[in-house]
């Protein structure tokens, strides 16, 4: 039986990645089509502009940079909007898949690597859900579709493992809340890095440049950009700062030290000191904005890291990749 | 870094005094801007320059750079071996790379959490960090007695404005305000105005703990690192080899390696004891390998003037006694040898800890006899539970022991070097000046024992059998005073940073202006200190919770978008 329904979760999480997979296509579809708009309208924009200069002939002083590095709202295009629901059909056969694994391993689906890759791109899918209801960040889709399916096949493919049951050195109560905030916290610094991105993009574009990408002018401002991007950020630091403490309560119980520069708690620390570095320079004059962003980038690269290198390369005492 | 600006700063007619806002360095970015000292700069004196470090350093710019290289240092950490966590991958690195080793141990990223460079990053930034928050401390403390600042003249150009009429008169409406406003956690003052058109005003602030959940969370990292750094060296932590039936008893000799804090006092261990009665181990076979799914060791301990009581320690579920912490780390086999000379006389006789090598308990280990046969012999080979054949010695197929357990071992003659009275690793062979008489590469076979069995020893030295198979446990004993204290401010730490980052520091004024037409006026508006995203929404919603307590509400239309901050 648990096989059974082990074999059925590698089938939902299949089925996920083929979902989200034409999810990621309709967005890239919707983010082309954005592109379109926004031409279009730089167009009709540009047409009297240009009358203007042709009139008024050697008066070239008061040539100014298009200060319309204009940007175009509309409704949401039909892509967005099939993307968006083929997300939420993804997620829900998402969650069947981890709640299969987990039913099959009589356990939390996040014990080895490739159910951490399961639950943490399932909590990315989700923060991104959740994000919507106060914001509506959708152009982030076929960034957010991307980097699920990478992870999440990557996973599937090379770090697949049966279900085992856990070694005694993860028999613990602690496995369930550490293990998850820091998936929630992942979530979080996903979506954030994503819109930092989007910032320094819209920061280029701004500047005049990225005029392949017009795309960017349906995207709101980089100032708001940032400012979404703060907000989400700043309670993924908040989860991983707990987790930072959940680790330490459950090593002292597990190795008998809470704090022993484990690579894992190396990791752990530079994330969190990185991104404490993010807010501290959104907070210092001269560092808010681009610098900023590159922070909040570097901190979910270090996330990343965290997640694939050192779980595999490094060595020490997490070592519960099941590979 | 105190910005001077600060003290300059007045009631402004638009809302803005900074006064009870939370005192920054000059340099963040709600702070009213650098002071150019560039132009009116006098020749600095010494104490001018001891000045100008002291505000360099505790300035933002320069705790987000040394925040920056904190993280940045930490990375050789997870790169090379540590002698913390990893001592046994820097002797393996220095055997690899002698040369690469002397560099690297030379820059101490051996040793990188501890070595001079990464302790001056974070002494840095922890002085820079104490130099900003004790005047902040200061100002917030008395920002917590002021009273809210005058409400401004013109509300249109703030956050979330809003007007309506109401038939209810303006005292009322005002007293009404108030209450409403103090009942939702603000601080508030009133403030009337007389002249051609009087106004009646509540100013209100809230989020104080906004900067409170700050202090706390700068406050408790410092209580961390002198929780860690000072308490945690009257610590000690000491590590021993369990064999089922002996005894240990905490004292510094019983220890195989024992690492005292810096002001740890040996005498303060309690001297209680230990003892493995049975362990059990649970595997479990899928996929081709065994992998563990529980360990079971069942321990008696004696605490002084006690008698024996059984206790069973797991993973995961270390075993507290006398103040300190047992824990359990790693168990293996010990097989129990007797080795006789030619005349039969026992020189010999005990359980041999073999430390395991892989995840099917394939053991490696040595027999030191140094007294009683002609010559010091050593032993050294390899123990598998459930062998199979190779070249060099066996492997083992399973964790389990099995009839056909097998013990294979080398012999050895020559100066064991145990008379030196230098110490001595009892699980390794320093083969120099030793001759191998025995096994691999040797004209002799290497002996193979199965439970039960003896063999003779080459050059008539006598004999050795495999008399029989123990269990052992190696536990970690841990004296630690800093996880009570260090626990307290990670939740000062963590209580901290959820106030600092999630309670909006904002203030909202409501204004009342009497009519002619026997109507009041009534103006909302909010202004935020610091990132507050739900401020015009919270100001909208106080406009409807007041309208409730009113007559006659009506709202008028806003002429223009107000401006939002996001």
């Amino acid at each position: 039986m648990p096989a059974t329904l082990a074999a059925y979760s590698v089938v939902a999480v299949y089925s996920a990645i083929t979902v989200y997979v034409i999810a990621f296509i309709a967005f890239a579809l919707d983010l082309s089509k954005r592109s379109a708009i926004a031409q279009a309208s730089a167009k009709a924009l540009a047409t009297p502009a240009q009358l203007t200069v042709g009139g008024s002939g050697a008066g070239t002083t008061v040539l100014e940079k298009p200060s319309a590095v204009p940007s175009v709202r509309g409704k949401a295009s039909r892509y967005q909007r099939t993307g968006y629901a083929l997300v939420i059909v993804g997620w829900v056969v998402h969650l069947t898949a981890l709640v299969l694994r987990g039913l099959a391993a009589g356990r939390v689906p996040w014990a080895n690597l490739y159910e951490f890759a399961m639950t943490g791109t399932a909590i990315m899918i989700g923060v991104f859900i959740f994000i919507q209801f106060y914001r509506d960040v959708k152009f982030l889709g076929a960034y957010i579709t991307g980097v699920v399916v990478l992870l999440l096949g990557l996973a599937s493919v090379n770090f697949y493992v049966a279900v085992t049951p856990l070694p005694p050195a993860l028999q613990s109560a602690w496995l369930v809340i550490h293990v998850f905030v820091a998936t929630l916290g992942t979530g979080f610094f996903a979506v954030g890095g994503g819109l930092s991105i989007a910032q320094l993009l819209q920061t280029r574009r701004e500047a005049g440049g990225l005029t392949r990408a017009p795309f960017l002018a349906t995207f709101p401002m980089a100032e708001v950009l940032e400012n979404i991007a703060y907000r989400v950020v700043v309670v993924g630091f908040a989860f991983w700062t707990f987790t930072l403490m959940a680790g330490a309560i459950w090593a002292e119980r597990a190795w008998g030290r809470y704090w022993g520069w484990d690579t894992k708690e190396v990791w752990t620390f530079i994330i969190w000191v990185t991104f404490a570095g993010y807010i501290h320079a959104r907070a210092t004059r001269g560092w808010r904005g681009s610098r900023s962003a590159w922070l909040a980038i570097i901190g979910f690269s270090a996330v990343l890291f965290n997640y694939t290198v050192v779980n595999l390369f490094f060595k020490g005492l997490h070592a519960y990749s099941g590979l | 870094m105190v910005s001077r600006t600060r003290s300059d700063a007045t009631d402004a007619a638009d809302g803005t005094s900074t006064r009870s806002d939370p005192l920054r360095p000059s340099d963040h970015i709600d702070s009213a801007g650098p002071i150019d000292d560039s132009v009116t700069q006098p020749r600095l004196g010494p104490l001018g320059y001891v000045r100008f470090f002291w505000r360099q350093l505790t300035s933002m710019r320069t705790a987000l750079i040394l925040l920056l290289l904190l993280a940045l240092g930490a990375v050789p950490g997870s790169l090379v071996p540590q002698r913390s966590s990893d001592p046994n991958g820097v002797v393996a690195y220095q055997t690899a790379n002698p040369q690469s080793f002397k560099v690297l141990d030379s820059l101490g990223l051996f040793s990188t959490f501890t070595s001079p460079w990464f302790s001056a990053i974070y002494l840095l930034l922890f002085i820079s960090l104490v130099g900003c928050i004790i005047p902040r401390l200061k100002h917030h403390l008395d920002a917590l007695r002021a009273k809210p600042p005058k409400t401004p003249a013109r509300l249109e150009r703030l956050v979330g404005y809003a007007s309506t009429t109401t038939t209810t008169d303006a005292e009322s409406a005002i007293v009404q305000a108030r209450s409403l406003l103090k009942r939702q956690g603000y601080r508030v003052a009133r403030y009337d105005t007389d002249g051609p058109h009087p106004s009646l005003s509540i100013s209100a602030e809230r989020g104080y703990l906004r900067e409170s959940g700050n202090l706390v969370f700068h406050l408790a990292l410092v209580g961390m690192l002198l929780t860690v750094g000072v308490f945690g060296s009257f610590g000690y932590t000491g590590q021993r080899i369990l064999v089922q039936g002996e005894a240990f008893t905490n004292s510094l000799t019983d220890y195989d390696s024992y690492n005292p804090g810096r002001f740890a006092n040996e005498n303060s261990l309690q001297p209680f004891q230990l003892r493995l009665d049975s362990f059990q181990p649970k595997y479990l076979f899928q996929d081709g390998s065994w992998s563990p799914e529980s360990f079971n060791a069942n321990l008696s301990t004696r605490v002084p003037g006690g008698s024996w009581t059984k206790q069973l320690l797991q993973v995961n579920s270390p075993l507290s006694i006398g103040g300190t912490q047992v824990y359990l780390l790693g168990n293996g086999f010990a097989p129990i040898v007797t080795v006789k000379d030619p005349s039969g006389k026992v020189v010999y006789s005990g359980a041999v800890p073999f430390l395991s090598q892989d995840a099917n308990l394939t053991s490696a280990g040595v027999i030191k006899v140094p007294d009683g046969l002609a010559k010091q012999v050593a032993f050294q080979g390899f123990f598998c539970p459930t062998p199979v054949a190779t070249t060099t010695g066996c492997t083992s197929l399973s964790p389990y022991l099995s009839d056909a357990a097998v013990l294979q071992l080398s012999v050895f003659t020559g100066n064991l070097g145990l008379d030196k009275g230098t110490p001595v690793n009892a699980y390794s062979l320093n083969e120099d000046g030793l001759t191998k008489i025995a096994g691999f590469r040797t004209k002799v076979d290497g002996l193979q024992l199965t439970k039960g069995k003896t063999a003779q020893l080459p050059d008539g030295l006598g004999s050795i059998e495999f008399t029989g198979i123990s269990r052992y446990v190696s536990v970690d004993v841990h004296h630690d005073p800093t996880p009570a204290f260090a626990l307290l401010f990670a939740m000062l730490i963590l209580g901290g940073l959820l106030l600092s980052l999630f309670v909006p520091r904002r203030r909202v004024w409501i204004k009342a202006l009497p009519g002619k037409d026997g109507r009041t006026r009534l103006e909302y508006a909010g202004l935020a200190r610091g990132e507050d995203p739900t401020l015009a929404r919270a100001v909208s919603e106080l406009v409807a919770r007041h309208g409730q307590h009113l007559d006659g509400v009506t709202a008028e239309p806003s002429s223009d978008d107000p401006p939002t901050r996001t």
